[in-house]
């Protein structure tokens, strides 16, 4: 009784539409209307036939890119600054605050705001840059397929880094006194100290906010579809799993491309599901092998 | 972690002080940056990007307020969101607790079923969940995305909220229980109230992506009547992106909400939020 109503609502719009959405793409749709049972014929479309393989491994690279990056940021710079933050010096609790403000923007915000700010003619970048007298340096960042990726995912990592640094920070300040204690009077010097005794017991914390950040970055579709519009503007530059599934299921209205192909968009969201699945699979199984109890 | 020697100390200390220094300045200075264009008008911001405003103008607010429809957005986001963190307790609170408290045969079962979702995101599931919508008549109702947002909260909440109740005495039960109160009881009146702090880390945790979402307000709201402020301000900023000085005050109302809550209360945000990220 006391469970009935959150096993109905988690059930039927949680867990039903997950399962659901694996039996959908084994068959073929006209439109919102199911019709015959077709096996994995919507995989072999979205894998082998032009255009659905070269949209589908280019916005498949382009989400690897994402997470690489955003995880090669995350663990040097972020990880440095959760360091340099858990020692509680004095305005420590300043900093981790206006560290983690961008994260409680909304990214339809973070988008908007930083295509403004990158605008190659008005921006307050390319302005600052001028002033500076460094106009050479100027581009139209965004615009550009060589540079637009990389803007948007450094963008992201400005919203995002905040998480991790609190993470990392309450995990290292979970380390019980004593160990670093022992190790300074074993003689063990600053980076020592960091690589034998902090690195390997926040190994766990490391794990989870990376399996964390793989889902969400597998997942990420608003800064792009903001910033860049639903098909990855330039030419699918910064086109991502995420836009190029929801120009397939729905329709992609900017540019009147192709129609709904729910068979095939489901056939996507599928692989999308088993990446993410074997991934965090992965991810928990190293977590909780690194995992010390003290 | 310790100093090397004292002297050494000092000058790591301003080395230190520096680098996070730097940092706080590529995190704060665009939403500084943000705050001051968005009282600027359009000619002044091309001609004075960094500067305070010479003549400090509302323009801007007050064309998104009464263009924008601003209020109704910011009426809608308030409902969807609230209805949701309501729905959300009352649900998972008592599910948390029958899965903590009681022992019953497919106790393990059901756990395992919920905590099943905390790593998958629920957008995966999106097309039998458009199409369950539409066949149910919640397609552009405040519902579509109440109930998408409880549910895709359940898991994590069940999950420390059950730990939180975990962690009550049993004693208390059991002297409520030869005092003659029911089960019902014991959980509204005894054991709810003591999970407060758990509560308030759910509505936390839960809460900031709600009101920041725009994906499903995307799919699920195609007309105007229900559109969350997300969803309004993205439609809103790509008709009128010339209008430089309106889509700064825009981007500035729409934040604001959250900005005020995050300055306010920062120490329980970031309380609420590592315990959500460090316990899952």
């Amino acid at each position: 009784m006391f469970l009935t109503p959150a096993l109905v609502i988690y059930g039927a719009f949680m867990a039903y539409p997950l399962i659901s959405s694996l039996t959908y793409s084994v068959f073929d749709w006209d439109g919102l209307l199911r019709r015959g049972f077709v096996g994995l014929q919507n995989f072999v479309t979205v894998l082998t036939r032009w255009p659905y393989h070269e949209r589908f491994f280019n916005a498949l690279g382009h989400n690897a890119v994402f997470f690489g990056l955003t995880f090669l940021i995350q663990t040097t710079l972020g990880l440095f600054v959760a360091v340099l933050l858990a020692r509680k010096l004095r305005g420590f609790a300043f900093f981790q605050a206006s560290y983690f403000l961008p994260h409680t923007l909304s990214l339809v915000v973070v988008g908007f705001l930083w295509r403004m700010l990158l605008n190659p003619n008005w921006g307050a970048l390319p302005q600052a840059l001028r002033r500076l007298g460094l106009g050479d340096w100027v581009q139209p960042w965004l615009g550009q397929s060589d540079t637009a990726l990389v803007s948007v995912i450094l963008v992201n990592a400005w919203a995002w880094l905040g998480f991790p640094i609190l993470v990392y920070v309450a995990a290292i300040q979970a380390i019980p006194r004593e160990f670093e204690e022992a190790a300074v009077v074993d003689g063990a010097g600053g980076w020592q100290l960091f690589r034998h005794v902090t690195f390997p017991l926040l190994l766990p914390s490391l794990a989870m906010v990376t399996i964390l950040t793989f889902i969400w970055d597998f997942n990420a579709f608003e800064l792009v579809f903001v910033m860049q519009g639903p098909s990855g503007a330039p030419a699918y530059a910064t086109d991502l799993l995420a836009t190029f599934f929801y120009r397939t299921a729905f329709g992609d209205p900017t540019t009147g491309g192709e129609p709904g192909q729910i068979g095939i968009a489901a056939a996507i969201g599928v692989l999308m599901l088993l990446i993410i699945g074997v991934a965090s699979a992965f991810g928990v199984r190293f977590m909780t092998r690194s995992q010390t109890e003290y | 972690m310790l100093g090397a020697g004292a002297g050494q100390s000092a000058w790591r200390r301003v080395v230190v002080y520096v680098v996070l220094g730097l940092l706080a300045v590529v995190f704060l200075f665009p939403i500084v940056l943000m705050v001051l264009t968005a009282f600027k008008t359009t000619p002044e911001i091309f001609r004075n990007p960094f500067g305070l405003p010479q003549e400090w103008t509302t323009q801007g607010f007050r064309t998104a307020w009464s263009r924008a429809s601003f209020g109704l957005y910011l009426r809608n986001s308030l409902l969807i969101t609230g209805s949701s963190a309501v729905l959300l307790l009352l649900t998972a609170a008592p599910a948390a607790y029958a899965l903590a408290r009681y022992t019953f045969r497919l106790r393990g079962v059901l756990f395992l079923f919920f905590l099943a979702g905390i790593m998958i995101p629920i957008r995966l599931g999106i097309l039998p969940l458009y199409i369950l919508m539409r066949d149910l008549g919640l397609i552009d109702t405040p519902f579509a995305l109440i109930l998408t947002y409880t549910a895709s909260g359940m898991p994590m909440s069940v999950f420390l909220l059950s730990v939180f109740f975990r962690n009550l005495p049993r004693e208390l039960e059991d002297a409520a229980r030869i005092d003659g109160a029911g089960e019902q009881g014991i959980f509204w009146r005894i054991m709810l109230p003591l999970v407060r702090p758990g509560l308030a880390t759910v509505v936390i945790v839960n809460v900031v992506p709600w009101w920041n979402d725009f994906f499903f307000p995307l799919l699920f709201l195609p007309s105007k009547t229900w559109r969350t402020i997300p969803l309004g301000m993205q439609i809103f900023f790509g008709q009128h992106l010339i209008d430089w000085s309106l889509v700064f005050s825009g981007m500035l109302l729409a934040s604001l909400p959250l900005l005020i809550i995050y300055v306010l209360m920062s120490r329980q945000f970031i309380a609420g939020l590592t315990a959500g990220a460090v316990k899952g």
